[in-house]
């Protein structure tokens, strides 16, 4: 591996080390892919227990100013004016074409908004916003660099959480979040996660994170890695930028159309292009697939559909809940139903496949 | 560190080779190979009855995160296959030179076997 040298690191990235993970660079990140307990055991913590994640190379961008909310509702699909304060919203940042520049989350504070991204594309949603400004009375703020996050995850999630902090944790519903204080450190209690599962992500000062790293794996919290992480998204047909979302895929072929308000009474970015698409009706759909004999989807590998190459699969595992090779790709939207057949090809071998309704994994913890 | 056991022999892809007898050796992945891969996922394996080339791919190991083709260490025949891996792949990871075991082969050349590694040049191969 060259030019790890140039790779950013976590707050975390010592805690990674001392605990035996095997780091891999990730999005311009040198990050933990699994610790000793392997992918398999740290995907079943989260599902029967609780696991934490570092995400603390996701980006955050602050908002303020009188036009704070106009102007996010400019740049993103869903509807800033639905959101109160302590609210979250998962919505996207898109291009004039109505593809993904990035899905993200939106939080609603009383004085501030905080957008989300991801790591990789952190400078692109960067230069996005900060192109859309003009002649808005808003500061943009990039404090990525100054923000840890920890994703805890896990039908105990709460359980272990809740001797950490005096904030009633009970009183966070699902997509809203608290400003207070875990292991005596300051952050943004958020019941939000990438998981299935109930859980909650805690955005901390840089410094922090090891603090509050610690407190709950001493409570009981299995480390996870981004291997994990995967699996865990997938099983629930979460999209992941740069598999099932891209700037070449709008929201609406991605099955993402409830985060796209064409009608909120504001103009945004993507909108015209999203209600010709909408108008004229989408040619491909995204669709979970099982494999209906013995293989590995892997990301990348050929889909076939009525004799024609169609799409690649775009995530592939497999499912260590179901025990079954599970995956994601775009179908012509006529043969995109659940019962659909068709084929990836594993190395050279077509082997059959079928679309199934998403979420795969159905049984998780999480508390809507 | 990785277990090297003293008593097999080595391939740089990472196989390992138990001498038995009449010519047959098992074969199957080292404990540094499984520590690489991760959890594997399963195991695809030729059948018994193939006559096998030698350093030719037999085979596919398939982990979470990572592919890897089974190298034949020597030319031979297939006498055998761990049919127990379909249900449990994962004995891989956790038996390597027991249960983990892959395929039993009749080896064509006996003396070929004196040409893999012995498991002082494995542990460098590995750098350990």
């Amino acid at each position: 591996m060259t030019g790890t040298a140039a790779l950013k690191r976590t707050p975390l990235y010592d805690v990674h080390k001392a605990l035996g993970a095997r780091m891999v660079p990730f999005a311009g990140f040198e990050m933990p892919v699994q610790y000793p307990t392997g992918i398999i055991a740290e995907h079943q913590a989260v599902r029967s227990g609780a696991g934490i994640f570092d995400i603390s190379h996701m980006g955050e961008f602050e908002v303020t100013g009188p036009d704070r909310n106009a102007f996010v509702n400019r740049v993103t699909s869903n509807d800033v004016a639905a959101l109160e304060p302590g609210g979250v919203q998962y919505s996207a940042l898109l291009t004039e074409e109505g593809t993904f520049i990035d899905d993200c989350t939106v939080y609603r504070f009383d004085d501030k908004l905080m957008i989300v991204v991801n790591a990789s594309n952190i400078e692109r949603a960067w230069k996005h916003i900060v192109a859309h400004k003009g002649g808005v009375n808003v500061r943009l703020k990039d404090i990525s660099g100054e923000v840890g996050l920890i994703a805890l995850q896990g039908p105990r999630a709460q359980a272990l959480l809740q001797p950490l902090t005096e904030t009633n944790l009970d009183d966070v519903g699902y997509y809203h979040f608290a400003v207070g204080r875990v292991a005596g450190a300051g952050c943004f209690i958020s019941r939000t996660g990438y998981t299935g599962e109930d859980g909650f992500e805690l955005y901390c000062r840089d410094r922090d994170a090891p603090i509050i790293w610690e407190a709950l794996q001493r409570a009981g919290a299995m480390p996870v890695g981004l291997g994990a992480r995967d699996s865990l998204r997938l099983e629930m047909g979460y999209a992941l930028y740069g598999n099932e979302i891209d700037d070449t895929i709008t929201p609406l072929e991605a099955g993402l159309g409830w985060i796209v308000k064409l009608d909120k009474g504001a103009p945004f970015v993507g909108a015209e292009a999203l209600r010709s698409q909408k108008a004229h009706g989408v040619m491909r759909r995204m669709v979970g697939f099982k494999l209906l004999e013995r293989g590995f989807p892997r990301h990348g590998y050929q889909v076939w559909h009525d004799g024609r190459p169609v799409d690649v699969v775009r995530s592939g595992t497999m499912s260590p809940s179901l025990g079954e090779a599970i995956g994601t790709t775009y179908l012509p939207s006529g043969a995109s139903r659940p019962g659909s057949r068709f084929e990836v090809e594993i190395r050279g071998e077509r082997v059959p496949a079928e679309a199934v309704a998403r979420p795969f994994w159905t049984r998780g913890s999480v508390r809507k | 560190m990785s277990n090297v056991p003293a008593d097999l022999l080595y391939t740089a892809e990472h196989e390992y080779v138990r001498k038995g007898a009449g010519n047959v050796v098992t074969v199957g992945i080292t404990d540094y190979a499984q520590g690489e891969l991760g959890d594997v996922v399963f195991v695809n394996l030729p059948k018994p009855g193939d006559k096998v080339a030698a350093h030719q791919a037999f085979g596919t190991i398939e982990a979470v995160k990572a592919v890897s083709e089974l190298y034949t260490p020597l030319a031979g025949e297939v006498v055998e296959v761990n049919g127990a891996l379909d249900a449990d792949p994962a004995v891989v990871n956790r038996d390597p030179y027991g249960d983990g075991w892959m395929v039993r082969l009749r080896v064509d050349n006996p003396a070929d076997i004196d040409g893999l590694l012995q498991p002082g040049a494995y542990r460098s191969h590995i750098g350990e």
